[in-house]
């Protein structure tokens, strides 16, 4: 064994302590599922709670919860306070400069149907909107809509065969007329990871708006707003150890102060009258009705625990599981693998399908053996046609995963493959 | 779970070797099923003499239980009139919600009564009554 192989040998075993000692911190992991113990693969949909989280909302509900911004009592100071500090994380978290650039929604859904309702204001007959094949249907329907009543020209990118989109295909479809791009950081289906930086630039010097969807990028890739550049960034709070119901949607101040807002009623208004009306300033312009507090408080406490691991070192080793798994994954002559071999720009999301097994029979067999994974279209129906498949199964990491569970995730497929009366 | 009560010997072979998949030639009607969250996408084609459904065949994708379901039901209601095959069709739907545990009344199901573990996967309850519910649009229709 040469010095270098040794070096690797203990990297991985540094990895594998690295994730068993943040697992410990989750309490749903550590339960039984089908009398097997619980193996969690389906973070891209949603992610687990560490015990700091679950204590950060109880502590809000059993001794501070009121409705911010409104009484004179002292829980009500408490509860705005709680709330702002929330959003000072946040804003901290993505290196925004002002927190009230920090909008809190319910989802990235929600942040992006917000969006395309108020850049409504911005658009006129003619223009078109970017986006591409890869989007979750979230970051495709609000901009069809908006193109439906607008009558804009909603174009997409398309990836290579390498299931890239590159910045060709970007500066081929960008016109004087593109007013809006919008792009995920991060696919839910092939996990690959979009150069969002240079595509902003290309789209700003083309001067249209930038949307950034960081619903899978925002829990795993380090993501300093100033530096990328992007002038609206959504996120969803359940899907980096947050609670679910609680969304971000960053934008540029000066932006936001001119767009109209989404929805509307109590809590964002500066006067009402009988007609007519005038909004409060930001970020209390689109956030209309009591907030989610607790989830805020939630999120602010996820953030925390994310930073104390710190999400260099949650992308290095998820890199690791990935690499790990596909290596593994590529053996096996009945795996179809839906998304790229290589780790350049991709994060741990893997969808592949077994031959001559439906995804969702896949899934079933191999919850029997207490494993959670996703089966189906991923909310992504343009990307599946694209790529001509029906469904896949998915399975994607976060750092609380192992390679034993790998391992264990890997012998399942064999039961999957028994019980269709195929292979041993 | 016992996923050999799911993955049972008949439904694994309605799945592999489908004598009903394929499509028909003058079919009567023609009616797509589909479950948008899963994408299970069935074509169920049918001719009728008079009332009776004197032939059925289906084309289309999905996993074993909703392939093997519609292959099922097929059998089932190849040579019975309209009104029975909705019977069929209302008895099966109340299998698979619960609303009926009673074997003698299931026995007509036949084959069908393969399928009645799904009711306890709720995640999986759609695959088992896509064509079902496709048989029963249809067959308003025809009526």
């Amino acid at each position: 064994m040469t010095s270098k192989q040794e070096f690797a040998v203990k990297e991985r075993i540094s990895g594998q302590e690295f994730a068993e000692k943040y697992k410990a911190d989750f309490p749903i992991l550590k339960q039984q599922i089908n009398g097997k113990e619980l193996i969690y693969f389906d973070n891209a949909a949603t992610t687990q709670k560490p015990e700091s989280v679950l204590d950060a909302v109880d502590n809000y509900n059993r001794t501070i919860n009121a409705n911010p911004h409104r009484g004179a009592h002292t829980l009500s100071a408490r509860a705005t306070e709680a709330y702002e500090n929330a959003r000072a994380k946040v804003k901290d978290f993505i290196n925004a400069e002002k927190s009230e650039e920090i909008i809190f929604t319910r989802n990235t859904t929600e942040s992006l149907n917000l969006l395309a309702n108020s850049l409504e204001a911005l658009v006129e007959e003619g223009d078109e909107i970017l986006i591409s094949v890869l989007e979750h249907h979230s970051n495709i329907l609000p901009w069809q809509q908006l193109a439906e009543r607008k009558n804009l020209k909603l174009k997409y990118l398309y990836p290579d065969q390498n299931y890239r989109i590159p910045l060709s295909e970007l500066k081929e479809k960008l016109t004087k007329k593109t007013k809006i791009f919008s792009i995920s950081q991060m696919s839910n289906v092939s996990g690959v990871i979009n150069p969002v930086k240079e595509m902003a630039e290309l789209a700003h010097q083309k001067g249209a708006l930038v949307v950034v969807d960081g619903a899978q990028g925002a829990p795993h890739i380090r993501t300093d707003i100033r530096d990328l550049d992007a002038d609206f960034y959504a996120f969803s709070g359940h899907k980096m150890l947050g609670p679910m119901g609680i969304g971000v949607l960053y934008g540029k101040k000066e932006l936001l102060e001119t767009l109209p807002p989404f929805l509307k009623g109590g809590g964002m208004i500066e006067y009402v009258k009988e007609q007519g009306s005038t909004y409060a300033p930001l970020p209390e312009k689109f956030e209309a009705g009591t907030p989610n507090v607790e989830g805020a408080v939630g999120l602010q406490a996820a953030i925390e625990y994310l930073e104390e691991v710190g999400l260099d070192k949650i992308k290095e080793y998820e890199l690791e599981l990935t690499e790990y798994a596909l290596e593994k994954m590529k053996e096996l002559d009945y795996v179809e693998i839906a998304g790229p071999l290589d780790l350049e720009n991709r994060g741990g999301i893997i969808s592949f399908n077994l031959k001559d097994i439906h995804s969702h029979d896949l899934a079933t067999i191999v919850d029997s053996e207490g494993i959670a994974i996703r089966s189906g279209h991923h909310c992504a129906q343009p990307l599946m046609k694209f790529y001509r498949l029906n469904s896949t199964g998915r399975i994607s990491f976060y750092f609380y995963n192992t390679k034993a569970e790998v391992d264990r995730f890997l012998e399942s497929l064999e039961k999957v493959r028994e019980v269709f009366g195929y292979g041993s | 779970m016992d996923l050999d009560s799911v993955y049972t010997e008949l439904i694994m072979e309605h799945n592999k070797n489908s004598r009903n998949k394929h499509s028909l030639d003058d079919a009567d009607l023609s009616e797509h099923g589909h479950n948008p969250s899963c994408g299970d996408d069935i074509t169920l084609e049918l001719k009728f003499d008079g009332d009776l459904i004197s032939e059925a065949a289906f084309t289309g994708s999905g996993c074993a239980i909703s392939q093997a379901s519609t292959s099922i039901m097929i059998d089932l209601i190849k040579g019975k009139s309209i009104e029975e095959a909705l019977e069929l069709v209302e008895t099966f739907i109340a299998m698979i919600k619960k609303d009926i545990d009673d074997q003698q009344e299931l026995r007509k199901l036949k084959d069908a009564m393969a399928l009645k573990n799904i009711s306890n996967m709720p995640a999986r309850v759609k695959c088992a009554v896509l064509s079902w519910h496709t048989l029963k649009e249809a067959l308003k229709e025809r009526n």
